[in-house]
């Protein structure tokens, strides 16, 4: 695992201060976020993973790296991409953290960041499932299988033949997409809804050295019950 | 009692997963429900959505419930993903008022407005706890003959909230086929994840996650395994050659939609259940079963 090197025993450094703001500030959309802090590293959701036995930081060890200021090697770990949401860890949490949510805000904030990640075809196939809704409003499952193997492996495309066969065969193929009726107004409550986001991003950060630990998670709001 | 629902069928029930659209809309019409399609739905945006922007996915998933809230109905979504997404996005606006507010903004560029009060209703949760069992059990014209039954639940109806089933444990498969007379088996698996999307980015990773589902399935003598969710069923259906390639196994598990089983035992018409949909032979058992009732 890299560490970042710190300034000072504790200290975190400018990189670190700037994605704790961004992830802090995605945690805060969680309902009952704040309960990151309640984390008693039991273990609970690593050993309730169905997929943990294939990621190189486990999630009690996500929550253990980001209190310790490491979110930069999270950053650049594949674990936060291999998570399929199936929800296992958040439902069993002894201390209620909705970790699925706190990894979906890990992963917002790795976007958002623009860092390089180790599984880019996650990013690929989000990326073009997100073009694929904006074109025609809805999913269109072989356009986007498509344009993901044109882009990640056009060999393995081919394996699909036999497949859109018996699709074809079962009347199960879709040839064309259809896009539904209103597709300008959902553009328009698409681009209203991503300059709403655009507002709660701060033009830039301060950077006040901070230790790091429990004292970074004082800006969030405390201990607040609800979503029990 | 005839209620009216507002039917979400999600992208994959239009065309690829049909078997699962038309059995639940037979199974309904069969049970003198209502389905009324929301005119001009949206994708919900699933999971791969939330992981880009949140306030974008809120609003796009918003936009469905703001068309049903238009019709007074409840949405009915028999998608797994769709059902997740859609009340989660109620569940964040409910908790966080500045979210209401700002995808309200957003969906007012469209000339709609969401007040929070849509309820997401799945189709198992309304069979067994509106319409209830004892009612569905009176209409059973087919008796399922012992035909041993794997109920897989997947992930998303009972998880992350607590729906309308446990969460560990779910039992309501288990009692709707076992009152069909269907042998439903130990299925200590019945919640585990079948990976979804990571079946095309980390495939060998969702492999694993299938076959594992299938080895339990057979270890318990399953003839066939129901499931409620497009992804899971084309996971363990449309990947199975592909997992016996990869692990040197003979798996020849029919999947079935729950609704096209219960569809069966109602006396349905095969046809109208969309049993010709399916990639894997439905077997003896099940096609004497569908077939008796032309006799």
């Amino acid at each position: 695992m890299e560490h970042a090197t710190h300034q000072l025993p504790g200290l975190m450094t400018r990189t670190e201060a700037d994605l704790r703001e961004i992830f802090l500030r995605q945690v805060e959309s969680i309902p009952a976020g704040e309960r990151i802090k309640r984390c008693i590293q039991c273990g609970t959701c690593t050993g309730s993973c169905p997929v943990s036995y294939a990621m190189d930081i486990s999630p009690r060890q996500l929550i253990a790296l980001f209190r310790a200021g490491e979110l930069e090697t999270i950053m650049r770990s594949r674990s936060i991409w291999i998570c399929a949401s199936c929800y296992a860890c958040t439902t069993r949490c002894p201390s209620g953290i909705k970790i699925t949510d706190v990894i979906y805000a890990l992963k917002r904030t790795v976007m958002e960041k623009g860092y390089e990640s180790k599984a880019p075809q996650v990013q690929v196939l989000a990326k073009l499932f997100v073009d694929n809704l904006m074109s025609y409003g809805r999913l269109h499952e072989g356009t986007l299988i498509r344009k993901y193997y044109m882009k990640t492996g056009i060999f393995k495309l081919f394996g699909f033949i036999p497949l859109v066969k018996k699709m074809y065969e079962t009347k199960r193929l879709a040839l064309f997409p259809k896009r539904i009726k209103e597709h300008r107004s959902l553009s328009r409550i698409v681009k209203k809804a991503q300059e709403i986001e655009m507002r709660h991003v701060p033009e830039k950060s301060e950077y006040l050295p901070e230790f790091v630990g429990y004292r970074g998670l004082g800006v969030m709001k405390l201990e607040s019950r609800k979503g029990e | 009692m005839t209620v009216r629902y507002a039917y979400y069928p999600g992208c994959s029930l239009e065309k690829t997963q049909r078997g699962y659209d038309e059995s639940v809309r037979e199974v309904f019409k069969a049970l003198e429900q209502e389905l009324v399609e929301i005119d001009d739905w949206n994708c919900c945006g699933a999971t791969m959505y939330m992981s880009v922007k949140e306030t974008v996915s809120l609003a796009v998933s918003a936009r469905n419930l703001a068309l049903a809230e238009k019709m007074g109905l409840e949405i009915l979504a028999p998608c797994s993903s769709c059902f997740t997404t859609l009340s989660k996005t109620n569940r964040i606006l409910k908790e966080i008022p500045e979210m209401h507010r700002d995808v309200n903004e957003a969906l007012a560029e469209g000339g709609l407005s969401y007040s929070g009060k849509v309820r997401v209703r799945h189709p198992l949760d309304i069979l067994m706890n509106d319409i209830g069992l004892e009612t569905v059990r009176a209409r059973f014209q087919r008796n399922l003959n012992g035909l041993k039954i794997a109920p897989y639940y997947g992930c998303q109806i009972v998880r992350p909230d607590k729906t309308f089933d446990d969460r560990e444990n779910p039992m309501l498969l288990d009692r709707l086929f076992g009152a069909c007379g269907g042998d439903v088996v130990y299925f200590p698996m019945k919640v585990r994840c079948c990976g979804g999307m990571l079946m095309t980015t980390f495939e060998e990773t969702a492999l694993k996650l299938n076959k594992e589902l299938l080895e339990c399935a057979l270890n318990n003598h399953a003839d066939v395994m129901v499931t409620t969710c497009p992804l899971c069923h084309f996971n363990l259906e449309a990947y199975q050659g592909k997992i016996n390639n990869f692990y040197k196994t003979t798996y020849n598990v029919p999947i079935m939609y729950f609704t096209q089983l219960l569809g069966i035992a109602l006396g349905l018409p095969a046809k109208s259940l969309g049993l010709d949909s399916s990639f894997i032979p439905l077997g003896g058992k099940i096609n004497s079963l569908a077939e008796a009732h032309y006799a």
